[in-house]
């Protein structure tokens, strides 16, 4: 078992590794002109002279590529072009928001889902599953920024129960940071949930088909304590798959949530950049978003290896 | 419970009307009682939403790039002259000025006894180095067009001098821009610090997301920065923006939409104040272009236009139509004898005859990018062209690199300009011959001449008589159509006191100095 986690774990590198060349190449070779996009339609010709003059951007491809990515191992991923703000310094805060947003939209979805999930296979085929369902894929047909709108508007502008704008800072205590986002926790909640209790409540339905389910049924345990018991455990690797996924949707896929409610988090930095042709920004954004994909993908992995009593115990 | 809130909020309107002043007489009409409602509170917390905010942004007043983060500038700094709601100039950190040598040279007086936020006072050698960060050639100032003109700048006690290589009569209209904050040292060391002389000091700045301030405690007016603490937070979605004010978190908003004005307005605590801008849609020809170097072409398609239907439809109303000039009477020395240009099929139709265009499709690029609902406009513009005989086609372009692209490149598209303080500036950004911005191609040396001659003209009466001659040959001879001037819309609570109408949007960015809450 162990040769099998270092092999998915140098997998895992190997692709990280991919990945930057993939985010330089594809950077370097996006149209425009960083000194245009940052001075727009009020350019003077003067000014846009200085400006490229200063950024130095004619060193060759290569040269920039292997100090990018000695940067990186260094803990340095630059300045970015636009402000000269450190980039660094910028993304930890950002992404400590995103990270705060996503964690808490996934402490609620996550045990949401999956008891969601237990349940609709619990009432199979009776209302409380077909209410289940529907719920969920009505939430996540609903494009996001819908739903966003709606609880702003029903929540926020009527029922002034929370704000409608999530802006939050470190001058505000816990409570005081839930209450801010309260609307868009609601929002990814909704999102993800569907996804995540469908692929709970088919795995669990997969294994409910094997034999030793009918043994345990028949040797009197109750209906949830088969499904607890012995079908959850065994269903375990789909239903981490498909948490890892969402997990890591919180994490890169919340750009629409946080313009709805001008959260201060990495989808909006990263939009804000790439409008300028801040390479140096989108690019580091960009590898953080593949590590947390990569990452989220292979602790998946080794989850589904470990919880696996063959792989753990290969003979 | 629509019912409850109704009631709660007309009774809550009549309280708040008696606070402001205004009295119902017995025969029922309502008037001001100004003495009441000019009293200005002190005290609060000052909220700002306001779209057009990145991370990118720097507090940096040179390369500033306006929107949401020249509000801080606002904030934090003073100018040396401001203009006041009629358009007129009100002195600020110059006492007074004066010109010399016919508008060649113009001293300023600088005010004595002004702090920075820093501690430090304000000499005229601060104005002085302000002054030659964003004029000197390798600035990379969005205020150095309006300084390139200024050759010398010196200080002497308390008089700062410039000396101009031609005269110019607007020289202090021009210290207006929003980007000439008087910055300690002139902000030679850190000019994205953020200390100023302003009202509010900065607190905390987070690009793109929000910026605080308190009061300056120090600030030579007491007139103006009613607030204990400010603060900006930037929404970039309308709707959010929106919400955000109808939900009572800020006390003001910008940029709300045409299409939701009427709306939001209607929200209980809500107003809408719309201000006629300078900001105008406009469809440019290049005029030294074929088809377009034919003066009965360009009249053809200036008749071929229905203003008022874009202007009902583009804008929602929220403007004013436009007499294919770029000013309008919200510019100080406007004429407004110049006859407007109606809309007449038959004229478009006679004149597309004289033209003698060989029927050839006449290609007009546009996109969204150049102003919202501009391939709307256009399809408007190709329907009623289409009818007068006028073979118009639309052709939309992609919103990314527009401004680079097509603008200024193509000979025939959409555009849009935001205006300028004064007159000259706007003609000679856009029209003169040899300016780098002359998106019509427009070369005439008659206006050229009248155009120079009116810089240096310092008798108003003379002026506005030359500005006139160069509107009219532009509205004849120019390439420019421009069917609407668009209106500023801001959203704000009725809980402020103070908010009056200026010549530009959020009382021209004045709104966290001059209100108050009531």
């Amino acid at each position: 078992m162990l040769k099998l986690l270092i092999q998915r774990l140098s997998l895992g590198l190997m692709l990280l590794v991919a990945s930057t060349v993939l985010i330089f190449v594809g950077t370097s070779i996006l149209p425009g002109d960083v000194a245009q996009a940052i001075l727009g339609q009020s350019a003077t010709p003067e000014a846009l002279e200085n400006l490229r003059q200063e950024m130095g951007l004619n060193d060759p491809a290569l040269t920039r590529y292997f100090s990018w990515v000695g940067g990186i191992l260094h803990g340095d991923l630059g300045t970015a072009l636009t402000n000269g703000a450190d980039i660094s310094a910028s993304i930890a805060r950002r992404l400590g928001n995103t990270l705060f947003l996503a964690f808490w939209a996934a402490i609620i979805s996550v045990p949401l889902a999956i008891t969601l999930g237990i349940l609709s296979v619990r009432f199979r085929n009776r209302w409380p599953d077909k209410l289940i369902s529907a719920v969920t894929l009505a939430t996540i047909s609903l494009p996001e920024f819908i739903i966003g709108y709606f609880v702003m508007f029903l929540i926020a502008v009527k029922l002034r129960w929370v704000p409608s704008v999530s802006l939050i800072n470190d001058g505000m205590s816990l409570a005081e940071k839930l209450n801010a986002i309260a609307l868009p926790v609601i929002v990814l909640v909704f999102v993800v949930l569907a996804h995540m209790m469908r692929m709970t409540r088919a795995a669990i339905l997969n294994v409910m088909e094997s034999a030793y389910i009918e043994t345990a049924e028949l040797k009197g345990l109750t209906g949830a304590q088969v499904i607890v018991g012995h079908a959850l455990p065994n269903a375990i690797a789909p239903i981490v798959n498909v948490v890892m996924l969402n997990l890591a949707y919180l994490v890169v896929g919340v750009v629409v949530v946080e313009v709805v409610f001008v959260y201060p988090g990495m989808g909006q930095y990263l939009v804000d950049h790439v409008s300028k042709r801040d390479v140096p920004v989108v690019q580091a954004a960009g590898l953080i978003f593949a590590s947390v994909y990569i990452l989220l993908n292979t602790a998946a992995d080794l989850i589904a290896i470990v919880s696996n009593p063959r792989l753990r115990h290969p003979k | 419970m629509s019912q409850k809130t109704k009631d709660i909020s007309r009774r809550g309107f009549l309280q708040r009307s008696g606070a402001a002043g205004l009295v119902v007489t017995a025969s029922g009409l309502v008037l001001p009682q100004a003495t009441l409602a000019d009293t200005p509170n002190k005290g609060g917390h000052f909220v700002l939403g306001l779209k057009g905010g990145e991370s990118t942004d720097t507090l940096d007043p040179a390369i500033n790039l306006g929107s949401a983060s020249s509000y801080a500038l606002y904030a934090f700094g003073d100018y040396l002259i401001e203009i006041d709601p009629d358009g007129g100039l009100v002195p600020a950190l110059a006492e007074s000025w004066e010109a010399a040598e016919g508008g060649k040279v113009w001293h300023f007086t600088i005010r004595q006894g002004v702090e920075f936020h820093n501690g430090k006072t304000l000499t005229a050698e601060d104005v002085v180095k302000t002054l030659q960060r964003h004029s000197n050639e390798d600035s990379q100032s969005g205020a150095l067009g309006i300084m390139r003109g200024i050759e010398t700048i010196t200080a002497d006690g308390n008089t700062v001098s410039m000396t101009l290589g031609t005269a110019n009569a607007d020289l202090p209209y021009l210290m207006t821009d929003y980007h000439l904050v008087i910055q300690p040292d002139g902000g030679m060391d850190n000019p994205a610090a953020g200390i100023g002389t302003g009202p509010y000091k900065l607190t905390s700045e987070e690009p793109g997301v929000r910026y605080t301030f308190e009061k300056f405690a120090n600030h030579w007016n007491d007139q103006v920065g009613h607030f204990d603490s400010h603060e900006i937070i930037v929404i970039n979605d309308d709707t959010a923006r929106a919400a955000a004010l109808q939900s009572g978190q800020v006390h003001a908003i910008d940029k709300v939409p045409p299409r939701v004005a009427d709306l939001i307005g209607r929200a209980p605590d809500v107003a809408v104040g719309v201000t006629p801008g300078r900001g105008h849609y406009i469809f440019v020809m290049h005029t030294d272009t074929p088809p377009f170097d034919n003066k009965d072409l360009r009249l053809a398609l200036k008749y071929a236009i229905n203003r008022q239907e874009l202007v009902d439809t583009i804008l929602n109303g929220y403007g004013a139509i436009g007499n294919d000039i770029p000013i309008n009477d919200a510019y100080p020395l406007f004429d407004d004898s110049l006859p407007q240009r109606d809309f007449s099929l038959e004229k478009a139709a006679e004149h597309y005859q004289k033209s003698g265009h060989d029927g050839s499709p006449i290609v007009l690029q546009v996109s969204d990018a150049a102003f919202p609902g501009a391939i709307d406009a256009a399809q408007l513009f190709q329907q009623t062209a289409n009818a007068a005989g006028i073979p118009l086609e639309v052709k939309r372009e992609p919103a990314d690199g527009y401004w680079s692209e097509v603008w200024n490149n193509q000979p025939f598209c959409a555009s849009f300009w935001g205006g300028r303080p004064v007159q000259d500036q706007m003609w000679s950004t856009g029209y003169l011959s040899t300016a780098d911005w002359n998106d019509t191609r427009f070369k005439n040396a008659e206006f050229d001449a009248l155009l120079l001659e009116a810089r240096a003209e310092l008798d108003p009466a003379r002026r506005k008589d030359l500005y006139a001659q160069m509107a009219r040959i532009v509205w004849e001879e120019g390439g420019l159509i421009n069917p609407m001037f668009n209106n500023f819309i801001d959203g704000y609570s009725e809980k402020l006191g103070g908010w009056t109408r200026h010549y530009s949007q959020m009382m021209n960015g004045f709104a966290a100095k001059l209100t108050w809450l009531a």
